[in-house]
This record gives C-alpha cells, sequence and structure tokens, in this order.
C-alpha cells in the first residue's frame, strides 16, 4: 500500500461556527430534497389537496355561497404545509438519525448541539418556503387573490415551524424509530382534522370546535384563515396556542431527548 | 511533555450498574495504546466518556489537557472519533458523507484522496446498502478527516477482511509516525502486536494489566507446563513454589505454573516432584504470548481450574 501522497501530518482545526451550521444546513436540505416519501409529504399533497379542495365544488367548506374557494383553501394548506414538514418529516428524520447513530456521529465533530438545532430549522425553513412559493403560485393559477400582512403570515409560519419542530424533537426522543414513524403520520392526520387545519370546523359542535382550536394545527390553520382572509394583523389566541405547545414540546423533548 | 490523555480514577455508573470502576490510563503524545478486554469490560465506555460523549460519575478524565465535556468545543476539532456503532445519514453516499464532513475543517484531508487511500472508490450505493466491511472503511475515513491530532478508535479492524485490516494498520503505524496520537480498543492481539506501544488489559472496569506488548508477552509471566502420571495435590505444590506463583491445572494431568522465573519455577517443580516421587511425562518452559496472557487475564478461570 502506497500512501506517499497522503499527508497524514496532524492539522486541526474547525471553521467558524457559522460556516458549520451553515455546511449542515446545507446536507440537510440535499437529504430532505433526495428522499422520495418526504417531497410525497411535503410538496406533492399538499399541492394536490390545494387544487382538489379549491375545484371540486362537491366537497362542502363551510363557506358562505359566492366565497372564493381559494381563498379559504390557501390558507389552510400553508398551514398543512408547515405541519408536513417541520413536525412528521423532522420526526422521522431525526427518529432514525438517533437510531443509526448520525446524531451520535455529528456529536463528535465541531458541530456543536445547538448548531445542528440551528442547521436543521434553516434547512426546514428553507423546504417551507418553496412550500409556500409553491403553494401561492398555483393558488395564483386557480384564482387566488391574495389579502392579509404577509408579516403576520410569516410571524405565524415562524411560530408554528418552531411548536411543531419543538414537539417533533420531543416525540423522536420518546419514541423508537419505527414507533416514530407511525406515529408521525398518525399524529398528523389526527391534527389535521380534528384540529380543522384545512376545512374550517363552522359546522362542528361547539365544545369540538374549541378543542380544535386548542390544536397547534387549529390554532395555525384558523390564524392563518384569520390573517390571510378577515385581514387580522395579530390573531392572539392562536400565538397564545402555539406558544404553549412550544413550551410543551421543548419541556418533553429536553428530558427525554437523548442524541445516542 | 504532557500527556495526549490521562485518565485517573474513573467510574462510569449506568443506573445500579458500573460500567468503568476506577480505571486509570495515560498515554504519551504520538503513541498508539490499544485497550484490550472481554465485552462488558468497560473500554468502550472509557472511550466513549473520553470522548466527552458522557461525564465521568467518578474521577477525571484530560484529553490533550482539556476536559471532554466542558472544553468540546475547543478540543472537538483536534480530535478524531471512530464509533462502534456510530452512523451516517442512511441515504447518503461516501463521498457525500466525506465531503459534507470536510467543510467543518479548515484543512481537511482530500476526500477523494482517503475514498481511494480505503478502496471505497468503487462504491457508488447509499450508507444502509454498504457492506459492513464497507461501513467500517468510511467510518475509518471520517474518523480522519479533520486531521485530528488525536483519535480514538473503538474497534477499527472489526468486520474487515484481511486486505482491509492491512490498509487500517498501515494507515495507523504512518500517523503514529507523523506524531498522532492513537487509542484504540480491540479483539484482535494481532493487532496489538503490530500497532500498540502499551496495551491496557481492562476486565470489570479496571486495568488489570498493562505495559508495552513486549513486556506483557515475555517478562511478566514466565511459566511452566508439565504433565503428569497421577494428580498432584495443588495446594501442596503451591507450597513449594517462590512467592508470586501461581499453578493452575489445565486439564486432566496437565498443569501450568507461573512467577517471575522460568529457572526458579523449573527447579522448584522438579525438586517438589522427586520429593513426593511424582512421575513428569513431559515439562517445558515459556513465555506467553500477549493472546494467551489476554485470555488468561480476562477470561477468569475458563481454561484453567
Amino acid at each position: 500500500m502506497n500512501n506517499a501522497d497522503l499527508d497524514l501530518r496532524p492539522a486541526p482545526g474547525a471553521v467558524s461556527p457559522t460556516r458549520i451550521v451553515l455546511a449542515q444546513a446545507r446536507a440537510e436540505l440535499r437529504l430532505m430534497m433526495s428522499n422520495g416519501e418526504q417531497l410525497l409529504l411535503t410538496i406533492i399533497i399538499p399541492l394536490g389537496l390545494l387544487i382538489g379542495l379549491s375545484t371540486l365544488s362537491w366537497i362542502d367548506l363551510g363557506t358562505d355561497p359566492g366565497t372564493n374557494r381559494v381563498d379559504v383553501v390557501v390558507p389552510g394548506i400553508i398551514a398543512l404545509a408547515v405541519m408536513s414538514t417541520a413536525f412528521t418529516a423532522q420526526a422521522i428524520s431525526v427518529g432514525f438519525e438517533r437510531r443509526y447513530g448520525v446524531l451520535k456521529l455529528l456529536g463528535a465533530t465541531p458541530l456543536s448541539r445547538n448548531g445542528l438545532l440551528t442547521a436543521k430549522t434553516l434547512a426546514v425553513l428553507v423546504i417551507e418556503a418553496i412550500q409556500v412559493a409553491l403553494i401561492c403560485g398555483v393558488g395564483l393559477i386557480i384564482g387566488w387573490r391574495p389579502s392579509g400582512n404577509p408579516i403576520t403570515v410569516l410571524f405565524l409560519v415562524v411560530a408554528g415551524t418552531a411548536a411543531f419542530s419543538a414537539l417533533a424533537i420531543a416525540m423522536a426522543g420518546a419514541l423508537r424509530a419505527e414507533a416514530t414513524l407511525a406515529a408521525a403520520n398518525a399524529i398528523f392526520l389526527f391534527l389535521l382534522v380534528a384540529g380543522g387545519t384545512v376545512i374550517p370546523r363552522d359546522r362542528m359542535p361547539d365544545w369540538l370546535g374549541t378543542f380544535g382550536e386548542l390544536l397547534p394545527s387549529g390554532a395555525l390553520g384558523n390564524g392563518l384563515r384569520a390573517a390571510m382572509i378577515d385581514g387580522a394583523i395579530f390573531p392572539l389566541w392562536s400565538f397564545v396556542v402555539l406558544a404553549l405547545w412550544l413550551t410543551l414540546g421543548v419541556v418533553i423533548a429536553a428530558r427525554t431527548f437523548r442524541w445516542e | 511533555m504532557a500527556n495526549a490523555l490521562d485518565v485517573s480514577n474513573l467510574v462510569v455508573d449506568y443506573g445500579a450498574t458500573r460500567a468503568v470502576d476506577g480505571l486509570c490510563l495515560s498515554v504519551a503524545p504520538g503513541t498508539v495504546q490499544a485497550i484490550v478486554g472481554p465485552n462488558g469490560a468497560g473500554k468502550t465506555s472509557t472511550v466513549e466518556t473520553c470522548e466527552g460523549y458522557r461525564r465521568p460519575s467518578d474521577g477525571t478524565v484530560r484529553v490533550l489537557g482539556l476536559d471532554p465535556v466542558s472544553d468540546a468545543r475547543a478540543l472537538r476539532p483536534r480530535v478524531g472519533v471512530m464509533l462502534q456503532s456510530g452512523g451516517v445519514p442512511s441515504g447518503a453516499k461516501p463521498r457525500d458523507a466525506l465531503v459534507h464532513l470536510a467543510r467543518f475543517y479548515e484543512s481537511p484531508q482530500d476526500p477523494d484522496q482517503l475514498i481511494a487511500l480505503l478502496g471505497l472508490g468503487d462504491v457508488r450505493s447509499t450508507f444502509r446498502r454498504m457492506s459492513g466491511g464497507e461501513q467500517q472503511r468510511l467510518k475509518f475515513a471520517i474518523a480522519l478527516i479533520g486531521r485530528p491530532e488525536l483519535l480514538f478508535l473503538d474497534e477499527p479492524t472489526a468486520g474487515l477482511d484481511a486486505h482491509g485490516k492491512r490498509v487500517v494498520w498501515d494507515v495507523v503505524n504512518e500517523l503514529k509516525a507523523v506524531g498522532v496520537t492513537v487509542v484504540l480498543t480491540t479483539h484482535s492481539m494481532e493487532e496489538v502486536e503490530r500497532l500498540a506501544d502499551q496495551v491496557a488489559v481492562v476486565n470489570a472496569g479496571r486495568v488489570i494489566a498493562a505495559g508495552s506488548p513486549a513486556e506483557l508477552t515475555t517478562s511478566t509471566t514466565p511459566l511452566v507446563d508439565f504433565r503428569t502420571a497421577v494428580a498432584l495435590d495443588q495446594e501442596l505444590l503451591q507450597t513449594a513454589l517462590p512467592p508470586a506463583s501461581d499453578v493452575r491445572r489445565s486439564h486432566d494431568c496437565q498443569y501450568r505454573v507461573t512467577g517471575d522465573s522460568a529457572p526458579e519455577l523449573l527447579a522448584a517443580v522438579t525438586a517438589w516432584c522427586a520429593s513426593n516421587s511424582v512421575d513428569i511425562l513431559e515439562i517445558s518452559t515459556g513465555h506467553r504470548r500477549l493472546e494467551d496472557v489476554f485470555i488468561e487475564l480476562t477470561s477468569e478461570t475458563e481454561s484453567y481450574e
């Protein structure tokens, strides 16, 4: 074996924490984009629902006659997209990364734990930006008329991302990888339906409606609809509920999460 | 010169289980330290504490003079780690993983050169579909990517074929030649004899023997093996032997006496047999290979009673 061309002399030294985080975010993004199941979950399903719910008029959205269906559907689909990326996709990938020792191996590199969380969050935000751009683009094509304050929408998306990410990490920490996989999908569907994320729950009994508003999915969906349909600047109730779920997620994650 | 690694009275508990129980180890810079011992002896727990994965329950660990947990940020760029259990994302290809991790370092090793060196050039599959040997070689490459001054290798050649082992051994010897400190755990005595300057035998969470491989094989435990026609009273023989000697029966009438000096043992055994009218059918002296030392020190009385 001739290793003459390989210089094995030590030359230790890490680049700046910022560059490390950006490098990790880039790798996270690349992995997410190359995962077919995740793309189905985060891109295909939201766009399919957007088109289906907007065009199939026999699906009762609980809207008044004459309402532009797309205007009601777009905010809900954005909420769905945030959930699919920040919660389901992230819980599944973190669960398997933990199981296969990926997080442990990264723990031996100059990437810090906070750096890893930051990188994952950046990657999630980039995916969400792509999702929102696609949803808005397709929405415009099928007749969506944008309204409401974009800053409010941005803050709601960030608050939802924080809450769902914390819940994803908490679940990936508490359960085994296979259980996380199953639960992430089941909880996603439950939150979607019970929270009235996509289809507003105006026609449900009051107690069930209140329950849905207390779910993070309901809070995000209602908040986005309030902002984008009714022009609300600060949907307080949504922010309060999302902040409570964020706190719960962080508390559970801090107790259950192990890096190996 | 300060040690590259200082472990003193390390204790690691997992709940009620004590994995490491007062372990001490010092490694000089630029040397290769092997840690051997049976499964469950505490090798991995010790190494992972040095890597900062867990805090000592008691005792202290200093890696390059630093605390592996509180000084992690300063330490991680300088230390290369090959884990038994760690992995790369299952969907990543070897080159992607190396190129990615290389971005963390100022002057990393060239991923393509490492891939060529470790024979991973033809591997096109993702980590999940790579063979155990390929995964092992990739993990070794990952440990080298940041050009560390200290390397922890947890069973680096486990699952490698003869060629893969030789490649890893060549690289470790070259690393030592350029001043890198290497701490490795292994079950392979051949690996110890080829690589290690010092070896520590660990059992039940403690170092039970330490020294150079040559010291452990030759000077510490001369022995006399002999076979008799009839069974002996071992306790009686023991009283006739020099202090610090030990007699064990391997099977039937086959005995092994160990002590400080082979001639003294030989004289004591033959004199005792003569005065007790015990016929010796075979007798030989020697010193044990490291592997024998290791087996005897760690497997308790499996082969010798």
